[in-house]
């Protein structure tokens, strides 16, 4: 074993193990912030794994998309949430028949894949291969290979999970969005239509007689 | 002995005073810019500023940090002791990382990796956390509603960030900083990507909590928002964050956008080690007027209100940015000058 290769394990098993070790505080820890926290820290590592595997922009968009963007909204509502840890804490045997069994299935499904028990066929060429479209191109950045691939042979998988993800975050929207009255809100198209008529009155006051009553200029947006 | 010697303990220790020849400097320019931004807002308000410790007030940054120094860190006894602590490590931290894919010059950086500017912008991304977990673990109403607040700003405006970024990232079809910089010989990037240019400074703006978006901190309504309940080393530390960051998007700024460390119409005078140093120069001129400019903004306009800073982000900047990206991309299919490599 050369050095290069020992210190990529000794590497490796560091942030393997503080993926594990943070996993299981995620699950363990008794306050849900710290548990967010952890997971953090597992994504962390985890883009540390992939960074030794030599897959620096999946590493970066882990980084960016899920300690940057998800975990900040968990970690939000969270914090929010005023959550009752006893009430959460007495369902755990009820649900724990079928966590186990969710857990089952899942630890099943990894010993298949990796117990090289080949279900389809057409994919060990893939995996042997998985990159002979672009091989003519030589050495390239793994950017550049996932973006030669996702643009050309999976562009309908990409588009579709992309529409699925419209269609969501659509979703999400319109199953929130109410609106209130009596609350007042700036509204910035009326603000700038207003025009000098609706705004401004020229009044020709009297000598003594006082500007009389207000001309009422027309609000804007009412 | 010898191997090990030159295997490991010669590149840990060149890639340490590499470290160091970044960090030091920066520290020193981190001092210094809260000086400029005191004798810049007093000069705007026809003050002095700071003018009594040392010649021109110049040593007044090294007293504030002696004073910081000597003052009690006080921990709230209800604060989350560990996190109360880490906030402000964190914060710091992730401000200095980031320089380390920061080009001063055509190889000069202490890692030239592939993806730089994603590097960037997770580590910018990750800034967030530093203040929401100090909101968070100082068990104050104020603090909270500090942190919540820059979490929703930071998300918000980072979204259209990146969407400026994928935009100067097909002008130059690379992801490494000094690609980008070099791609710049033929126009710098903020001649044709105006908009954008006008659009990541604002961002920036908004990203690293600065007036007029920093709603974070509202004095006259949330007290000093995240960091009410800091005081000494830790406060310290989270205004280093602070001042770091901003120097930083000034530097990001400069090479996404003002063609680093170019000289205009590529003028280069000087060959050998004074082209480097012209070079350097330039960065650092280009890199010194933005951070003037963030000064200045903040000596200019008012602090936003919230729902009017939202409605920047959201509404303005990200319908224009998506707009421009596909103009962008559109433009450079059409007219074939999709770079290659």
């Amino acid at each position: 074993m050369t050095d290069a290769v020992l210190l990529q394990t000794i590497m490796f098993y560091i942030f393997a193990a503080i993926t594990v070790a943070s996993g299981v505080m995620v699950i363990s820890a008794r306050n849900p912030v710290h548990s967010v926290l952890f997971l953090i820290l597992a994504f962390f590592n985890s883009a540390g794994l992939f960074i030794l595997l030599g897959a620096e922009f999946l590493a970066m968009i882990l980084v960016i998309v899920y300690v940057g963007a998800v975990a900040v909204l968990f970690l939000f509502v969270v914090m929010m949430l005023d959550i009752d840890f006893a009430r959460l804490r007495s369902g755990f045997m009820r649900y724990l028949p079928i966590g186990a069994l969710i857990g089952a299935i899942l630890l099943a499904e990894l010993i298949l894949i990796f117990g090289s028990w080949a279900i389809a066929p057409g994919i060990e060429g893939l995996k042997a291969a998985p990159m002979t479209a672009t091989a003519a191109h030589g050495a390239m950045t793994n950017t550049r290979a996932l973006g030669d691939l996702i643009y050309t042979r999976y562009v309908l998988a990409f588009q579709i999970a992309g529409l699925i993800l419209l269609v969501a975050m659509i979703g999400a929207i319109v199953l929130t969005l109410r609106r209130r009255g009596g609350v007042r809100r700036q509204r910035i198209a009326a603000q700038l239509a207003r025009s000098r008529a609706q705004s401004v009155a020229v009044v020709n006051v009297p000598v003594g007689g006082g500007a009389g009553e207000p001309v009422e200029p027309v609000a804007a947006g009412e | 002995m010898a191997e090990f010697w030159h295997g490991y303990l010669l590149p840990l220790l060149i890639t340490i005073g590499e470290i160091l020849c970044v960090v030091v400097p920066l520290l020193v320019a981190i001092a210094y810019y809260t000086y400029a931004e005191r004798k810049v807002l007093a000069y705007s308000q026809l003050r002095k500023g700071p003018n009594v410790v040392g010649p021109l007030g110049l040593l007044q940054p090294i007293a504030d940090a002696i004073k910081m120094l000597f003052k009690e860190t006080i921990v709230p006894s209800s604060a989350n002791r560990v996190l109360f602590i880490a906030a402000p490590i964190v914060s710091t931290a992730l401000a200095l990382v980031a320089w380390a894919v920061i080009p001063f010059d055509t190889g000069v950086v202490i890692s030239n990796i592939n993806v730089g500017i994603l590097y960037l912008f997770a580590i910018s991304s990750l800034g967030v956390y530093g203040i929401i977990i100090a909101g968070w673990a100082s068990n104050s109403r104020y603090a909270f509603l500090g942190a919540l607040r820059s979490a929703a700003q930071m998300v918000s405006y980072e979204v259209s960030i990146g969407f400026v970024l994928v935009t100067v990232l097909l002008c130059a079809g690379s992801l490494n900083l000094t690609d980008i910089v070099m791609a710049q010989r033929t126009v710098w990037f903020f001649i044709p990507l105006f908009p954008m240019f006008v659009v990541f400074f604002i961002s920036g703006l908004a990203e690293t909590n600065r007036a007029p978006f920093d709603l974070p901190e509202g004095e006259s309504e949330i007290v000093a928002g995240f960091h009410v309940e800091y005081s000494a080393m830790t406060w310290l530390l989270f205004f280093m964050a602070e001042y770091g960051n901003m120097i930083l998007v000034s530097a990001m700024t400069t090479i996404l956008f003002l063609g680093g460390w170019l000289a205009p119409f590529n003028i280069e005078p000087f060959s050998g080690f004074l082209g480097h140093v012209w070079a350097l120069l330039w960065l650092l001129g280009k890199i010194l007027f933005v951070m003037f400019c963030i000064l200045w903004v903040r000596a200019t306009f008012p602090r936003f209100r919230y729902d009017q800073l939202m409605r920047l982000g959201w509404k303005v900047f990200l319908p224009l940015s998506l707009f421009w990206l596909v103009l962008t991309a559109g433009v450079l299919v059409a007219t074939g000058w999709v770079p290659s490599h």
